[in-house]
């Protein structure tokens, strides 16, 4: 039986309805408008053209770039999580109710602070000159390159969502209900084996969620591939500036952002599928 | 008594009552007593509308600058094409995008009687793209060389004197790029005896490619303007491609062991030009502040500007920039002596940097981007 609408319900969901058409639809409806736009004299001229999309999927070099975003993506995801799930453990099951609102405290600090200045502050650590390299230094090792690297883009990617994904996991245990555990113990499942077989599945929605906000930030992120990466390899991101760079080439770096929000929107609907599967209401 | 103190605390509301209004009010009365500044908008690289450079000008016009500062001549013209007419009434462009400006119908005609043009070098008073049919729309303000900078812990300056010194076994992963095909592929052809860098045939161009794919694995990193500084100011680039004294400048001052060398092959010339925006309501107030710099003591102050040093090209700003400061003259080649900065134009050791004439500009980005990814 559908429920009539009320003038009470309408209230509270109209806001977000509008701030949604207005600050997601409809800008979305113009990147797709933009994409068969062309560029004349650095001018954008509004248009129905598929160039865009032949001349930007035609590039071996987009491609590249996407396979590059794509798995250091993936990668940060799958990293993040496995290093977030012992301290989310440690916060949830171990922790005393102060110490655990401490610590999530800790959690939310970092966000106190731009993330790029956290990215620039890693450059001082990283480079060949830097307190790292120091250190390996005073016991005879190095110098090693690590700024300007795939793994230093990885650190950022880690800065930027490595306390996010903690607290989403801390959340996600901190609701699995206790007796299943008690319940593996007394059928002597060991500690191990309750992590593997009982906890993590009972978390799966959490910890997918947090994975793919990993994912979700990584996959756009600017900040870390150029500032810590130096650049190379090419990613998304960067090819969208390049573009631009080129002539005033919007729409082509259109048809670049709307690959990126379809790739997202495809690795989201799976994950939430996924994490989600099973479920019962 | 009684009335006495009621009568001093009423006097004490009441002083204080007055003297509060007269605290809020003294502002709003200095103000009418002298006029608020006029607010002139400016787009221009960082620096540009700075206290260094425009505080003078400021003060003695009532002025005060607004800036808007872009990164790059695309956003430059981005920024313009999405702000309706009349936005920035002056605007800072690189010579490349002075024509397109033009073309695009942003910018205003001026009149050269309006500008000291005679006080330049003869090289730049009928500098390309400023002139359109006989007709001024901007004006040369200052210029830089792009060579090659290095570390001056890691390399000499004879080591530094050629371009082949980024293919320097030592420099492995420690030669960065200012992440912008032009001055970097300009930089390649020249390597490659192009006389005319920019202006190359099929082959050359091909062969400008090659030669530019075999400098990849040399290469440590691709920078905007605070990476470059950055990578270069802590050693982690030992080496950069594509730039020259408008970053080295700084940092040495700064104490950074780094320095710039216009090579054997030759450097290339960036340059920057003020324009008065289309549609400005404050043409006159713009007119005057391009007349201002590009006057001798304006084009003193922007050679030493904070942000980036630069040559200029009016020669009556050399004389008071070599009365004022010397020694900054003296590092910057705006000397007598020869071998002088208008002596590198003029013995042809300096090429304009210019967008590519036998190929599109997309043709450059495009490989640019392939290089990057490689």
């Amino acid at each position: 039986m559908r429920r009539p609408i009320s003038l009470y319900g309408l209230t509270f969901s109209l806001p977000l309805l509008i701030w949604q058409v207005l600050f997601f639809v409809f800008p979305l409806l113009f990147l797709v408008a933009l994409s068969f736009w062309t560029v004349k004299n650095f001018a954008l001229r509004p248009g129905f053209d598929t160039v865009n999309w032949t001349t930007i999927y035609g590039r071996a070099v987009f491609w590249q770039a996407y396979g590059t975003t794509l798995a250091l993506a993936a990668a940060a995801s799958v990293l993040t999580t496995v290093l977030a799930f012992p301290a989310a453990y440690a916060i949830a099951f171990k922790l005393s109710d102060t110490a655990r609102r401490w610590a999530v405290f800790l959690m939310v600090i970092p966000f106190f602070t731009s993330y790029l200045v956290r990215v620039y502050s890693w450059q001082i650590f990283l480079s060949d000159n830097g307190i790292f390299n120091a250190i390996l230094g005073w016991i005879g090792l190095g110098p090693f390159a690590m700024l300007n690297t795939p793994g230093a883009t990885m650190m950022g990617y880690l800065t930027l969502s490595y306390p996010l994904v903690v607290l989403l996991q801390v959340f996600s245990l901190t609701f699995i209900d206790r007796t299943l555990i008690e319940a593996a113990h007394n059928l002597r499942c060991g500690r191990l084996r309750t992590v593997f077989e009982v906890i993590i599945p009972s978390a799966r929605t959490g910890l997918v969620i947090a994975a793919l906000f990993c994912f979700i930030l990584s996959f756009g992120d600017f900040v870390s591939p150029v500032y810590l990466g130096g650049g190379k390899p090419t990613t998304l991101s960067i090819l969208i500036t390049d573009t631009t760079k080129s002539g005033q080439q919007w729409p082509r770096a259109a048809v670049i952002a709307l690959s990126m929000i379809g790739t997202l929107m495809i690795v989201a609907f799976t994950a939430v599928t996924f994490a989600y599967r099973g479920k019962t209401k | 008594m009684t009335r006495t103190h009621r009568m001093s605390v009423d006097l004490t509301r009441r002083t204080l009552l007055g003297a509060g209004v007269a605290a809020l009010a003294t502002p709003m009365l200095a103000r009418r007593a002298s006029a608020a500044p006029t607010e002139l908008t400016m787009l221009a690289w960082y620096g540009h509308a700075e206290p260094d450079i425009v505080a003078e000008f400021e003060a003695a016009n009532n002025v005060k600058f607004v800036p808007k500062y872009y990164t790059g001549g695309d956003n430059m013209l981005g920024l313009i094409s999405q702000s309706p007419p009349g936005t920035f009434d002056v605007i800072l462009s690189d010579a490349e995008y002075v024509t397109a400006l033009n073309e695009n119908g942003y910018v205003e005609e001026l009149d050269p009687a309006d500008y000291d043009i005679a006080d330049y070098f003869p090289e730049f008073q009928n500098f390309p793209g400023n002139w359109k049919d006989g007709k001024l729309f901007s004006l040369i303000a200052r210029f830089g060389f792009l060579g090659v900078a290095y570390n001056t812990d890691a390399l000499t300056a004879a080591e530094a004197s050629t371009y082949k010194v980024f293919w320097d076994p030592k420099l492995k992963g420690k030669v960065g790029h200012f992440d912008w095909h032009l001055p970097n592929l300009g930089q390649m052809s020249l390597l490659n005896g192009n006389p005319e860098p920019y202006d190359i045939d099929e082959a050359g161009w091909e062969a400008v490619k090659e030669r530019t794919m075999s400098l990849r694995p040399q290469v440590g990193g691709f920078f905007d303007y605070g990476g470059t500084f950055s990578s270069l100011n802590d050693g982690q680039m030992l080496a950069f491609c594509g730039i020259g004294d408008w970053i080295t400048g700084v940092l040495r001052k700064n104490g950074a062991k780094v320095d710039s060398v216009i090579p054997e092959e030759g450097g290339l010339q960036w340059s920057e030009c003020f324009s008065i925006g289309k549609g400005s309501a404050k043409a006159d107030l713009a007119k005057k502040w391009i007349q201002y710099i590009t006057s001798a003591k304006g084009q003193a102050k922007s050679a030493q500007m904070a942000a980036y040093p630069a040559l200029i090209p009016n020669q009556k700003g050399w004389d008071v920039l070599q009365a004022e400061n010397p020694d900054e003259a003296k590092r910057q080649g705006m000397t007598k002596d020869p071998g002088n900065a208008m002596d590198m134009i003029r013995t042809g050791r300096v090429k304009f940097r210019q967008w590519p004439i036998q190929q599109d500009f997309e043709t450059w980005n495009d490989f640019w981007s392939e290089y990057k990814g490689a």
